[in-house]
């Protein structure tokens, strides 16, 4: 249900650095600990992205795991299910090494001097 | 077609956390914690402060509350015998809105909230587990309130939220005679997803274990303003100019659309 304030978020994050120009194409990093639902974000980018510079662009999602790292024993490990306890130490000194991001990598805009180039001179 | 590609590398929620950043420079500005309260609907955020707050301006504590709801004054009306300030923030037009608050309508209503007149400042936010775990507001610390009547695995299924908060406070613990409810069970699953939380058992309508919770209150300010000096906050506090008018109401209302 968060995805669609989230998906307007990425729509003004790409805005911004779109700076007026036409975008193709939206690489998105989002961890798993975000409880994304990809599909459904896509659905409403597509919805809030009308009307904008990112109307019809393309989405991309790198999946980025959840994976926890224990300051004890130094292990590293990915988790499938929310249990931020490493097995051999216990609670208290894990910390979450990726899985939290939601970030817009990068975007595909159209050249604007390409652009200009099919003009009539 | 060509394209060009843009290296953007940017945290999609960061429109959102440079307005609550906003926010905290303000609070900070005028020495007030801020508190974020969540949880599901029917929870007991409202009931937990009518029983907690009742007093503690004569024990040294002045607190406030900013009511955040899809629509009505409800809560707010519920407070307002408390005699503490208390505004109303609508997310809506009429007919329900926002499932969450964000930095920017909790900024909206700052003009209406006596900062001058509090030392905490309880923000209520929607009754909902997903959304609000998403927007940072500008506090200093998030509670969140969870009920013996919701089941169990509530961590395991809503893990964001819930390790969102520092402190989590089960509440409704006068039915759990009524009901197949392990309370142990749900406190392992909190620590499972959130090993640093504190928990509290409470019953809002008993008063059974708020005393915990208003000590835990009134230690806040003194425990936030020594974290201050370190690197404990969520934001590094950019300091904004923005002046707000702080005329004391005890129950103004706002609406964002």
């Amino acid at each position: 249900m968060h995805e669609f304030d989230l998906s307007s978020a990425v729509v003004t994050t790409v805005t911004k650095h779109a700076a007026g120009r036409q975008v193709q194409h939206v690489t998105l990093r989002i961890g798993r600990l975000r409880q994304v639902v990809l599909r459904t974000l896509e659905f409403y980018f597509a919805i809030v992205g009308k009307d904008t510079v990112c109307e019809g662009a393309t989405l991309e999602i790198i999946d980025v795991p959840a994976v926890l790292r224990c300051n004890t024993c130094k292990n590293e490990w990915e988790i499938e299910i929310p249990a931020f306890i490493c097995g051999t130490c216990g609670p208290g000194a894990v910390e979450v090494a990726t899985g939290e991001e939601f970030m817009v990598e990068s975007i595909e805009v159209e050249d604007e001097e390409n652009a200009a180039c099919t003009a009539p001179r | 077609m060509h394209r060009t590609k843009v290296r953007v590398v940017e945290d999609a929620l960061d429109a959102n956390n440079t307005i609550a950043q906003a926010n905290r420079a303000d609070f900070d500005r005028e020495h007030v914690t801020v508190v974020n309260l969540m949880s599901a609907p029917g929870a007991g955020k409202t009931t937990l402060l009518e029983s907690a707050l009742v007093g503690l301006d004569e024990e040294g504590l002045r607190v406030g509350v900013l009511e955040g709801d899809v629509a009505g004054s409800f809560d707010a009306d519920r407070l307002s015998v408390l005699h503490i300030p208390v505004t109303q923030l609508n997310t809506d037009n009429g007919f329900g809105g926002e499932c969450h608050l964000d930095a920017n309508m909790v900024r909206s209503a700052l003009p209406a909230v006596a900062l001058d007149d509090m030392d905490v400042l309880i923000v209520e936010n929607v009754g909902n587990l997903v959304c609000p775990a998403e927007f940072r507001i500008g506090e200093d610390t998030r509670i969140m309130v969870c009920s013996v009547t919701e089941g169990e695995d509530k961590p395991l299924k809503y893990p964001l939220m819930f390790r969102a908060c520092e402190l989590v406070v089960i509440n409704k613990t006068d039915l759990l005679a009524h009901l197949d409810f392990d309370a142990d069970l749900l406190e392992r699953n909190v620590k499972q997803v959130n090993p640093d939380a504190t928990v509290m058992r409470v019953s809002a309508k008993t008063g059974e274990g708020v005393e915990a919770f208003r000590a835990w209150l009134k230690a806040l300010p003194e425990r936030m303003g020594d974290a201050s000096h370190g690197h404990d906050h969520d934001h590094d506090g950019h300091d904004h100019d923005h002046d707000h008018g702080h005329d004391h109401h005890d129950h103004e209302q706002v609406t964002t659309a």
